[in-house]
């Protein structure tokens, strides 16, 4: 699963991208700081909680943070080209949407629920790629089919209610490979789902990454889902990456004390511990985040050194963590390797 | 075995003393009212829940699985008596309750309490923490007002956890998973003994997840109270729950003690269940052979006949679109609802 991305330059950067959101109690921190790279067919999981800045991440590439938002510092280049310089931003207009395609949480919120599902996904074709209704038409019935969804013909002429919502969320695939973009980037694709559900569409996405050769974004809370898709992992916490790497080495051996307790805590099938390990605390307030670590009031080993210093990405157990004392013992696959045991 | 006579085995006293259960539901349906087609048309009814029979032990967690339209949320309210079930009944410490109304569902109501999915729509904003942790007790009588209930509410604070100030506090000062702390200590405030906690964790962080569950945990083990776990996947529930039923389109299809469902499912839903919760780990995963059926949940209303997995299901015969399986009991306590299995 391994994919060669040195040979050549990488798809999309983000480079020290800050984002601010002005409001009327201060500015809050969105994003302080966010390195990203990620090269052709290869899948990189954005992973962390509610405020963690995962989101804001995916909506600063798409262009999509918008007042009391705004970028604060840092830049985005897509193959090399700025996406935020003066130039750029005309190229970026045609580029999103085309080339980089986002699909989003709700699927029944960002579809239309006046138009028919057919017209939806024909209105992309025709915007970017400049078909005709009929060519459309023809090119609507094709992705829809591609998705997995039965009987394409009647479903195009259904409106989106008329769907189950990992139908939606199917529709919402289409229409971000419509284009036949390199880069997709996935918001939190299954999170509204069934567990049933949420494997189908899983399946789905990363069997079009193999047939289109697609490079994905997948940003999530779910560990899990990260484990089966995913080459590499980049953990946020507070505005901040913490911790990045393959997904193997990040699973096996987490450096950082969070990333170490958001895979304890995660509930697994295949454990039988009868107690659940909790991190303690909530996400800081990033109206004023704490000073050092953003995580040291919950972190079990931060000491004086943390409350001085944000630490910076330095590489380790193969990846790279932020952290002043990143663990090299591999603490969770000890407890994890005894408990497992042959799953159905 | 079918309903009625595992209902039987139940009634009869065992040798080796079971106890009585605190909760005992026995073919338990419901269908919500769908309006009329038409302004003379007949009303609609549609059916949300069919049949559904079990018991819950004092001290004892029901995990209860089942993904969206399977009618989870129906029975915990059913059990509580906030919806009218169409038939079947409810037995509360050995009591029928199933048509009690009017004071005795009231007083009722003291013993059995609801902590909500979402911790951010089940509290009212302008209610001070004192005022939504009192309002149970103002509402049965108990005290005339919040600030009589002080000491009492304090106590209730410490024991879920939260600070000793957030009296005064309202809810907006709270991240996810202290509101929920505040909604257990609401559901706590009257001393009940059976708490119906329907997906209490989904809508929080999965770093706070584990906090509040152990928080269940450790309540339960204080105060010696039996819950009914609703959750939508197979995950959480392994940690909290000594027995899980698995519900499908209204239907229990499996029923059996935590461990022995994980390592020894019975039924293909089930199965499928199980492998399609992803495991955090990349090798395990990658390892594991995913069950992934095609089509999707019937929406209610639209069941197909004979057993309601049919359509979805490997093994499905001509048998299983014709007569719908009963639950019945393979080995010791694992039922399973299945013509081949």
């Amino acid at each position: 699963m391994s994919v060669d991305v040195t040979s050549e330059m990488p798809l999309l950067e983000v480079d020290q991208l800050s984002v601010e959101f002005d409001t009327r109690r201060g500015v809050v921190h969105g994003l302080r700081g966010v390195n990203l790279s990620i090269g052709r067919g290869e899948t990189l999981a954005i992973v962390g909680e509610s405020g963690s800045g995962k989101s804001v991440t995916a909506q600063a590439v798409m262009g999509l943070v918008d007042v009391p938002g705004r970028i604060a510092g840092g830049d985005i280049r897509w193959k090399g080209r700025s996406l935020l310089s003066r130039e750029g931003a005309r190229a970026a207009r045609d580029i999103r949407g085309k080339e980089i395609a986002l699909i989003f949480q709700d699927p029944m919120t960002s579809l239309n629920p006046l138009l028919k599902i057919g017209v939806q996904i024909g209105e992309v074709l025709q915007r970017h790629l400049g078909m005709t209704r009929t060519q459309a038409q023809t090119r609507v019935l094709e992705l829809l089919e591609a998705v997995g969804i039965p009987a394409p013909p009647r479903r195009a002429q259904q409106y989106p209610h008329e769907l189950s919502g990992g139908m939606r969320q199917r529709v919402m695939i289409a229409m971000a490979i419509a284009c036949e973009p390199q880069l997709l980037i996935a918001d939190e694709p299954t999170t509204a789902l069934d567990v049933t559900i949420q494997a189908q569409v899983l399946e789905l996405i990363a069997g079009l990454q193999e047939s289109l050769n697609l490079s994905v974004i997948l940003i999530t809370h779910d560990l899990g889902v990260v484990a089966g898709l995913c080459h590499r992992v980049a953990v946020m916490y507070a505005g901040r990456i913490v911790e990045t790497g393959e997904a193997d080495d990040i699973f096996e051996r987490p450096a950082h004390p969070y990333t170490q307790g958001l895979i304890r805590s995660t509930p697994r099938l295949d454990d039988r511990l009868d107690r659940l390990i909790a991190i303690d605390g909530a996400p800081p307030d990033m109206l004023s985040p704490p000073s050092g670590c953003a995580f040291r009031l919950r972190c079990p080993v931060a000491d004086a050194v943390c409350e001085q210093e944000p630490p910076v990405l330095s590489f380790i157990n193969g990846g790279s963590a932020a952290c002043w004392r990143p663990s090299n013992v591999a603490a969770v696959v000890e407890t994890a390797e005894v408990t497992i045991q042959a799953l159905p | 075995m079918s309903y009625v006579a595992m209902a039987e085995v139940a009634e009869k006293p065992e040798p080796q003393a079971q106890p009585q259960p605190l909760v005992s539901v026995r073919g338990l349906s419901v269908a919500y009212d769908a309006g009329r087609v038409g302004w003379w048309g007949k009303p609609r009814k549609i059916a949300a829940l069919d049949g559904v029979s079990f018991d819950i032990f004092r001290g004892e967690t029901l995990g209860l699985v089942g993904e969206s339209g399977s009618g989870k949320t129906t029975t915990g309210r059913a059990v509580l008596r906030r919806i009218d079930s169409t038939s079947g009944s409810i037995e509360f410490q050995g009591h029928d309750i199933t048509h009690v109304n009017g004071v005795a569902l009231r007083q009722l109501r003291r013993h059995m309490q609801l902590v909500f999915q979402d911790p951010y729509a089940s509290l009212n904003p302008r209610m001070r923490v004192l005022d939504i942790v009192a309002e149970p007790l103002i509402a049965h009588g108990f005290v005339r007002k919040a600030d009589e209930a002080r000491d009492e509410i304090g106590e209730l604070l410490r024991l879920v956890g939260l600070p000793h100030d957030a009296y005064d506090r309202f809810p907006h000062a709270f991240s996810g998973g202290q509101r929920q702390r505040i909604g257990i200590a609401r559901a706590l405030a009257l001393k009940p003994e059976f708490i119906v906690a329907d997906e209490p964790v989904s809508a929080l962080d999965v770093s706070v997840r584990a906090q509040v569950v152990n928080l269940l945990q450790d309540l339960q083990q204080e105060l010696g109270l039996s819950y009914l776990f609703i959750a939508h996947d197979l995950s959480v529930v392994r940690h909290i729950s000594h027995r899980i039923a698995i519900l499908y389109s209204g239907r229990l299809v499996e029923l059996a003690n935590r461990d022995e469902l994980y390592e020894n499912p019975l039924h293909p839903y089930t199965e499928a269940l199980l492998s399609a919760v992803p495991v955090p780990h990349p090798k395990i995963q990658r390892a594991r052979k995913r069950i992934v059926y095609r089509g999707e949940i019937p929406d209610p209303g639209h069941w197909p006949a004979g057993c309601h997995f049919h359509s979805r299901c490997p093994l499905a015969t001509e048998r299983c679109s014709l007569q719908a399986p009963p639950l019945v009991e393979r080995t010791p306590g694992h039922f399973v609802a299945c013509w081949h299995r």
